[in-house]
């Protein structure tokens, strides 16, 4: 796989204080690959997904993406963070604006499109994801599914080169969370590069291309979902997993 | 009881000198608050310190002191005035204090996650505040900005001690004439209730108006 990598981190540190909470991550997301990033709670997972667009700042060693380095703060890095769609675990829909808005409003102000094209694109949107009808509504007025389902066609309207997910089934019902899932599970078949950090094993299985499994703030195995979840190599995974499949 | 039918005159011109100086005193507060307040939230150090020390000597500064400072300091500079214009300037500035506190908490009260959405869809730190932050800020001020403006509206008494024509001002000549002190303050009375529930319901209007749902 990574014959032509989209996202590359090369020995990423970072710490949170005294915590060092990234520790040598060396990571490489090709073009059109669906990496899974699992882990326990405090493993670092949802901080390596956040420093790839620098939401989070890291003190040492370099990320890449499509072959550019990350820049410093200012315009180039909001540029840069057009081509990186992120949906959010608490979805984060822009309170004050409709559904619609919130789907058009980036590609007006950053992509510079007419209303009327972004607001096109926006239903288009909307309605790959089930929701064209919900497009006057505010985001308070929809559920949590149906938030998610907005964000993601929120981050797509910039036609991004990569999506990241931090834990978005997260904070949903388990009724919501299959049409949330269903809707990752098509971007992934249309060949979309997504970086997920979750903790639906499910997913991982039928989507992925590679599980990435952290803990302690490094990477402990990076294979194939089959290999990982019949044959784990390390015990910290095999921990994690009797755990989880229990039930 | 006929303080007022025999002189709505002196009443009006007192009424309508207090209007004056919490409008345009208002408009001061506002814009500088807004001013002061983006500063104080802006990733350059040496904004957020003046803004800082703006808020801290105005705030702590008894208006009364204030109004001194400005119509007895600054012609001492050669900045001459109209007295009305050195009382809306101390009034306005004194304002501003406040009302660039109630903006500020109003911003920390906008979830991080919204400035997160708005930074990871490439939007700039400018951008960013004013179409995403700022507006959803704004509905949570409106409370307090409005109580704060009636302070204001309050407040600008003090100019009458300095000769500057409005609405408590009147008591002195009424009384000169030989009214009654007690219809005359409750007329006044009256007159700073019509100014400052006016305030009120405008702030009502505009709670109703923005108060989207989250």
């Amino acid at each position: 796989m990574a014959v032509d990598p989209l996202i590359e981190l090369h020995d990423v540190n970072k710490y949170f204080g005294a915590l060092h909470v990234l520790q040598d991550i060396n990571l490489t997301v090709g073009k059109g690959e669906v990496v899974v990033i699992i882990g326990p709670s405090g493993s670092g997972k949802s901080t390596l997904c956040r420093t790839i667009n620098r939401l989070e700042t890291i003190e040492s060693g370099t990320i890449k993406l499509d072959g550019q380095p990350l820049p410093a703060e200012g315009k180039a890095l909001a540029k840069l963070r057009a081509e990186v769609g992120m949906v959010f675990q608490s979805f984060n829909l822009f309170a004050h604006k409709t559904v619609l808005q919130n789907v058009s409003l980036a590609q007006i102000k950053v992509r510079g499109r007419k209303k009327e094209e972004a607001d096109k694109r926006s239903r288009e949107l909307l309605d790959r994801v089930g929701l064209a009808s919900q497009a006057p509504k505010y985001p308070a007025q929809l559920s949590g599914g149906q938030q998610q389902r907005v964000a993601i066609a929120r981050a797509l309207a910039m036609n991004p080169k990569a999506l990241l997910f931090d834990e978005p089934t997260s904070a949903l019902d388990p009724e919501m969370i299959n049409e949330v899932l269903e809707v990752m599970q098509q971007l992934a078949r249309d060949g979309m590069t997504m970086v997920v950090v979750t903790h639906e094993m499910g997913f991982a299985r039928s989507a992925a291309n590679r599980v990435v499994f952290m803990s302690d703030g490094r990477i402990v195995e990076d294979r194939t979902p089959e290999e990982f979840f019949t044959n784990p190599r390390s015990d910290r995974a095999k921990d994690f997993l009797s755990k989880i499949l229990k039930h | 009881m006929n303080v007022l039918t025999d002189n709505f005159s002196i009443f009006a011109e007192g009424f309508l000198g207090t209007v004056e100086l919490t409008v345009y005193a208002s408009a001061l507060a506002l814009a500088l608050g807004f001013v002061m307040a983006s500063f104080r939230v802006a990733p350059v150090s040496s904004l957020r310190v003046f803004g800082t020390v703006w808020v801290t000597v105005l705030r702590n500064t008894p208006l009364t002191l204030l109004f001194f400072a400005v119509l007895l300091g600054l012609p001492r500079f050669g900045l001459v005035l109209p007295f009305k214009v050195f009382a809306i300037l101390a009034l306005g500035c004194y304002t501003s204090a406040f009302i660039c506190e109630a903006l500020r908490s109003g911003i920390n009260t906008v979830p991080k996650g919204q400035g997160e959405a708005a930074r990871s869809l490439g939007m700039t730190f400018h951008q960013t505040l004013s179409m995403v932050v700022l507006p959803q800020a704004f509905r949570s001020v409106i409370p307090p900005v409005g109580s704060t403006l009636i302070a204001l509206a309050k407040n600008s008494a003090i100019a009458g001690a300095f000769s500057v024509t409005e609405l408590l001002g009147t008591y002195k000549t009424l009384s000169e004439l030989g009214y009654n002190i007690v219809w005359t303050f409750f007329w006044i009375a009256v007159g700073y209730l019509i100014i400052t529930l006016t305030i009120s319901a405008i702030f009502n209007v505009l709670e109703k108006r923005w108060g989207v749902p989250r």
